[in-house]
């Protein structure tokens, strides 16, 4: 298994990662190196299994679709690299 | 007398009921160790040594006034930075969190605060809680007490650590592949996984959310009984949390393995596992036997392909998971930022630190067209037959006994530029997270540097009192603690 440096810059871009010049080579490295050893999954025998996708049963959990409002919106707000008349600040969009 | 940070939680609640002790010399003779080791094991990212010896007289003169009662109240406890706590931060050992504050609390710290449960503070951990070592934390190495030069484990190091050096009687932490078992295992204490849903995850950061676990690192298997019976319980807020019937754990002890079924699957304790670890597991089984357990070897075969199953389940969960962190509600957001796409881009390459960014390009690889067949539904296919494999060996057997890690606590450094090496610290803890089985590591000897080697025990789901039981015999009948205490050996570089 041999990742490209095109494959890294993609896999970052749709991560939403920016990866300088060395980041590409380490992860590019480590991410061979990962699914080389991944190759051992090959060894489990899985023809016909179904897939899991939690530990428990999968089962529907239903409830009241009810509206809680939290009313503490200063300490929501608190934690906002930028804020303005209780909104989240944020770059304009439509130029 | 023992020094009183030396005391069990449930040797201090004696304590207490007897006026031997008062709450506020409690906390007080903890705040004095941490002053005194802290230093050196750094096991903390936000002490709270100030306001807990406030809470403590608080509560003490509500206690005289008799306005409360209950057997924790007064009690202190250590928290790992991953668990939220309104109104105190709540990190993840990340530079993305550094200044983040939790409007509200986990479901389980509100438990523990009805109790009237003093937290005494943050705990350190690997940053996202990925990692074994405690090295991947923005903040600071956490140390082993044993050895001050090796790691404590991880991800829960921190919580660990600081159980180990007395900083404080009893701690919470979390576990995705064996991030409460395994440090509990390098810090020669008690650590227990409960089964997956036992306990709720609300107001736990998420990781793996398929795989993640709240649960208690205590100095002896008495004290994990305890706070499990304070954590566990259905939660609507966590729709993955089980509704079962609430148990004593406490009244499970029976210190009595007479009859009791052991499995020791081979493939378990061959290559890779530490001779001197294989050698303190072999003189606990025959202590099983001597106490009338029935052990037999049994074949278990998933060891070769549980641990590429779990890093590529729970490395795409966490590369879902981090999505939201993007630098607009919460966390770091990088200061010159011009649009929209450079403050995600910017923030999350300048607020994630490397094994995070790994391991959300692993997962991001994994789930992405063209390889999620080839691996992500493989793992999901190798999950399911991870649980089949467990449950053959549970219809004739009720415990499966293991090595916890295969080495003791290792050189700080020395596998943190090796990813692979490090995830392989994690062979023996993954498969039981994989399985959503309850697991529990005990201390069962030392290695000829005097570092503590741990011993896994296994369970049905739901059968926590069985390995409770199971673990509590052996203490009772071996005494780890009073043979063995950490030393602070080494250090100072």
């Amino acid at each position: 298994m041999q990742v490209s440096k095109e494959e890294i810059l993609h896999i970052a871009n749709l991560a939403m990662l920016d990866l300088n010049e060395n980041e590409i080579e380490k992860y590019r490295e480590n991410l061979n190196d990962i699914l080389d050893f991944s190759e051992t999954i090959k060894n489990a025998h899985t023809e016909d299994l179904d897939v899991t996708i939690g530990a428990n049963e999968a089962k529907n959990i239903f409830r009241k679709d009810e509206v809680k409002k939290f009313e503490d919106t200063e300490s929501l707000l608190q934690n906002a690299p930028s804020q303005a008349q209780n909104m989240f600040k944020i770059p304009k969009v439509i130029q | 007398m023992n020094k009183i940070t030396d005391l069990t939680v449930h040797e201090l609640i004696e304590k207490l009921a007897n006026k031997e002790l008062t709450i506020t010399e409690i906390t007080q003779a903890y705040i004095d160790r941490i002053n005194e080791k802290e230093k050196d094991v750094k096991a903390f990212i936000t002490p709270l040594t100030d306001e807990a010896l406030e809470k403590a007289k608080e509560i003490q003169a509500k206690v005289e006034a008799g306005e409360l009662n209950g057997a924790f109240a007064g009690i202190p406890i250590g928290i790992k930075d991953n668990l939220c706590t309104k109104g105190v931060k709540t990190t993840c050992a990340s530079k993305m969190l550094e200044n983040f504050v939790s409007p509200y609390s986990a479901t389980i710290v509100e438990n523990i605060e009805k109790e009237n449960i003093i937290n005494l503070g943050k705990l350190n951990m690997d940053e996202f809680a990925m990692g074994s070592s405690t090295e991947n934390s923005y903040f600071a190495k956490t140390r082993n007490p044993w050895n001050l030069n090796k790691v404590p484990g991880g991800s829960s190091g921190g919580s660990a650590a600081a159980v180990a050096a007395n900083l404080v009687p009893w701690a919470l932490g979390s576990d995705t592949g064996g991030s409460i078992r395994q440090p509990a295992s390098l810090c020669g204490v008690v650590g227990l996984k409960p089964t997956y849903g036992l306990v709720s995850r609300f107001g736990l950061v998420a990781f793996a959310s398929s795989l993640d676990q709240i649960g208690p690192i205590t100095k002896d298997v008495k004290d994990a009984a305890m706070l499990l019976n304070l954590i566990a319980g259905h939660d609507e807020k966590d729709t993955t949390s089980v509704d079962v019937e609430k148990k004593d754990y406490v009244q499970a002890l029976k210190n009595d393995v007479k009859g009791l079924k052991i499995a020791v699957p081979k493939e378990f304790f061959g290559e890779g596992i530490n001779e001197e670890v294989k050698a303190s597991l072999e003189k606990a089984i025959e202590k099983y036997k001597e106490l009338g357990a029935e052990v037999e070897e049994v074949s278990l075969d998933i060891a070769k392909y549980a641990l590429a199953t779990y890093y590529i389940i729970a490395c795409a969960e966490a590369s879902s998971n981090l999505g939201r962190f993007d630098g607009i509600r919460y966390g770091y957001r990088a200061p010159e930022a011009k649009d929209l796409k450079e403050i995600f881009k910017k923030s999350r390459s300048e607020g994630f630190g490397p094994e995070v960014k790994r391991r959300i390009i692993l997962g991001t690889y994994v789930l992405s067209s063209g390889y999620y067949d080839a691996y992500y539904k493989k793992a999901q296919q190798a999950r399911t037959l991870v649980m089949k494999e467990f449950n053959k060996v549970f219809e004739n057997y009720d415990v499966i006994l293991t090595p916890t890690s295969p080495v003791t606590a290792f050189d700080i450094g020395s596998k943190s530029e090796n990813p692979l090496e490090m995830y392989l610290a994690d062979i023996c803890t993954v498969s039981v997270n994989i399985a959503g089985l309850p697991g529990i590591s005990i201390p069962c000897g030392v290695d000829s540097e005097g570092l503590p080697i741990g011993m896994q025990l296994i369970g049905n789901k739901f059968q926590e009192e069985t390995i409770l039981n199971a673990a509590y015999t052996y203490e009772q009948a071996t005494n780890f603690r009073n043979t063995y205490k950490p030393e602070f050996k080494g250090g100072a570089n």
